[in-house]
């Protein structure tokens, strides 16, 4: 029971994010509406950026901006007193990347439904069998 | 110069593809040879450097002078030397067959979609030349959604919903490595692949570690369209502009495929991919399915650009089979049929858009009485037909050969039963399309003294890239075995055996 818990407690960031992974994905998966499934593409893809940022964190740790002593004389630094740039610096580009796949997918939701006059994946399909 | 090869390949189109976009507002006729320009400067930079790699070995590029664990690293060595050569210059060829059928299908389009084009090679080479692991993501995201603009200016009713689902998978696909790398950055906090494979050995018992490669592997799947995950690609590919298919079928999943193979071989080490990870076997036996149900699927079809789109799930089962049935014969098919695989399905596209560009469909019905209509298009048909099929001239036998007996080493008749299954299919499928070609009339006239049908040939640009692509599958079928003692066997491990 405490290792379940601590597991619970200790990792709930981990939760969260898989928890957030996965309503994208039954968005994706379950809804019929188009606009829905961007959505919970964009929620999914949210999601694994959370994770990143989270991994970056640490307790008690500061932003990573190294200050020097004035007069130029430096002094020891503790990696473990700030907290690691870098996933947050990768996540700049995963945020551009997300932003473009969502305005290419709304651009192609544009294009559907001026072509089928619906945005219900089920109505567009009808049409297209009637064909 | 031949130091900055490296960057000169990626930086050329990438750059150019500004230089297009703004030509394309002043003169659309500025577009296409700014295109070609940039993408010869990138291919022979590939050629260059494979030559390198032959001659010094291992090449490591630091982008920005960088040290490799902080900065990029492009890292190249014979396996994405090949790759790289297969994938710049089949993108140039048919970018130089594909400008008439681009004039006819979409003329109001010309600058975006060259812009689109270059950006998609400079993804397709980055994804090949990188050795970054968050790198890799990046060029992978920038082929994927100039992949999907480019599906989407096809068919007017069909490619926006087409390229919407592949939309929807491919980001998945990419969420699933991104998330891998970050489970490999948590355990080694490295991005270098080198620099991981590294750190990796220590940790191959951990849980995440683990985790990391399975998410990955999806990831790649999806990308690739392996079976179980293939379900965007016949419609994606089929609806597409025939430029645009006969770009990223060939390019797309081969470029995937090696993903996966340098994932195995060198982020992981086979013996953690094949001794650790006990999936191996699995997973070959899901190629077999990938490769049967690709091939029954490719019966059922009544059109010809969709049977080629199934044959290229079929293809990709053969490929992910052969790189996981973890012996040295099986590992070299795999990696000689990417090359292979990619010429085939290039000549096979490149038929087709030569049949569209003069017939304006690619139905079966349409397909009637063309081999008196257009005898040179049908014949490079028919050669890359025998090669899909696998005849021994043409190179899809030899690296078949290489994967048969990799699962009789293997011990895995499976695949290799179902490599026999996909290949016979091959033969009706094929002989199937050059009967309707041959011996049925067009639908026009049924009498029996009817004139013969005037030829109408592709034009000489389109039929003379069709026609190097049709001599590269003998040549590389001739070559196979100096391909395979020079460049492969320093790529796969002396574990293997």
């Amino acid at each position: 029971m405490g290792d379940w818990l601590h597991m619970l407690v200790a990792k709930y960031n981990y939760w969260i994010y898989i928890t957030l992974m996965m309503i994208g994905l039954y968005a994706m998966i379950a809804k019929n509406n188009l606009i829905k499934k961007i959505v919970g593409m964009n929620i999914f893809q949210t999601a694994i950026i959370l994770f990143y940022v989270s991994i970056g964190v640490k307790k008690g740790g500061t932003l990573p901006i190294i200050e020097h002593g004035h007069g130029g004389h430096s002094h020891v630094i503790h990696a473990a007193d700030y907290l690691n740039p870098l996933p947050h610096v990768l996540m700049l580009t995963a945020i551009v990347v997300s932003v473009a796949t969502l305005g290419v997918a709304l651009a192609l939701a544009i294009r559907i439904y001026n072509r089928y006059n619906s945005l219900e994946e089920d109505e567009i399909l009808t049409q297209v069998r009637e064909k | 110069m031949s130091l900055q090869y490296p960057a000169l390949l990626i930086a050329v189109p990438l750059l150019s593809a500004f230089i297009i976009s703004a030509a394309g507002w002043i003169n659309k006729k500025l577009c296409f040879p700014i295109a070609v320009a940039a993408l010869t400067v990138s291919a022979g930079s590939c050629i260059g450097l494979l030559f390198r790699v032959l001659n010094e070995g291992v090449v490591l590029y630091r982008l920005g002078g960088w040290d490799p664990p902080w900065g990029i690293a492009y890292y190249i060595d014979s396996l994405n030397g090949l790759v790289l050569c297969v994938v710049s210059v089949a993108a140039l060829l048919n970018l130089i067959a594909s400008k008439k059928s681009i004039e006819q299908e979409f003329p109001e389009k010309i600058g975006p979609f060259y812009t689109l084009y270059v950006l998609f090679v400079t993804g397709m080479v980055g994804i090949t030349v990188t050795g970054d692991a968050f790198n890799l993501y990046v060029l992978l995201e920038i082929g994927s959604i100039t992949g999907y603009a480019l599906i989407a200016m096809g068919d007017k009713d069909r490619a926006p919903l087409a390229s919407l689902n592949y939309l929807y998978m491919g980001t998945i696909g990419a969420c699933f490595y991104l998330l891998g790398v970050g489970y490999l950055y948590i355990s080694t906090g490295s991005l270098n692949m080198v620099d991981i494979a590294r750190l990796l050995p220590a940790l191959y018992q951990s849980k995440a570690v683990m985790a990391a490669f399975i998410i990955c592997m999806v990831g790649v799947w999806i990308k690739m369209a392996f079976f179980p995950l293939h379900a965007w690609l016949p419609n994606a590919y089929t609806f597409a502009p025939s430029a645009a298919s006969s770009l990223i079928a060939p390019l797309m999943t081969k470029v995937m495929i090696y993903v996966m193979i340098r994932l195995i071989l060198t982020v992981f080490t086979p013996k953690f991919a094949f001794g650790t990870l006990a999936v191996s076997h699995a997973i070959v036996w899901l190629a077999c399915v990938a490769i049967v149900v690709g091939a029954i699927c490719a019966l059922a079809q009544r059109d010809l650009k969709k049977m080629l789109t199934y044959i290229i799930v079929a293809e990709v089962g053969y490929m992910v089979g052969g790189a996981w049935l973890g012996n040295r014969a099986g590992m070299t098919g795999a990696i000689l049929h990417i090359v292979n695989d990619a010429l085939m399905t290039l000549c096979a596209f490149l038929v087709v858009g030569n049949i569209v560009y003069k017939v304006k469909g690619y139905a079966f019905d349409d397909l009637k009485g063309l081999f008196t209509k257009m005898p040179f298009t049908m014949g490079a048909f028919v050669i890359g037909a025998l090669s899909i099929i696998g005849v021994p001239p043409t190179c899809g036998f030899f690296s078949k050969w290489y994967l048969i007996s990799g699962a009789i080493q293997a011990g895995h008749y499976g695949f290799m039963v179902a490599l026999i299954f996909s290949s016979l299919v091959n033969v009706v499928l094929f002989f199937r399309v050059i009967e309707i070609g041959y011996y049925e009339p067009s639908g026009e006239h049924h009498g029996h003294d009817h004139p013969p049908e005037p030829m109408a040939e592709a034009p000489l640009s389109m039929l003379v890239p069709l026609y190097v692509v049709a001599a590269g599958l003998i040549l590389v079928g001739l070559y196979t075995g100096n391909i395979v003692n020079h460049i492969i066997r320093f790529v796969i491990p002396s574990s293997f055996v």
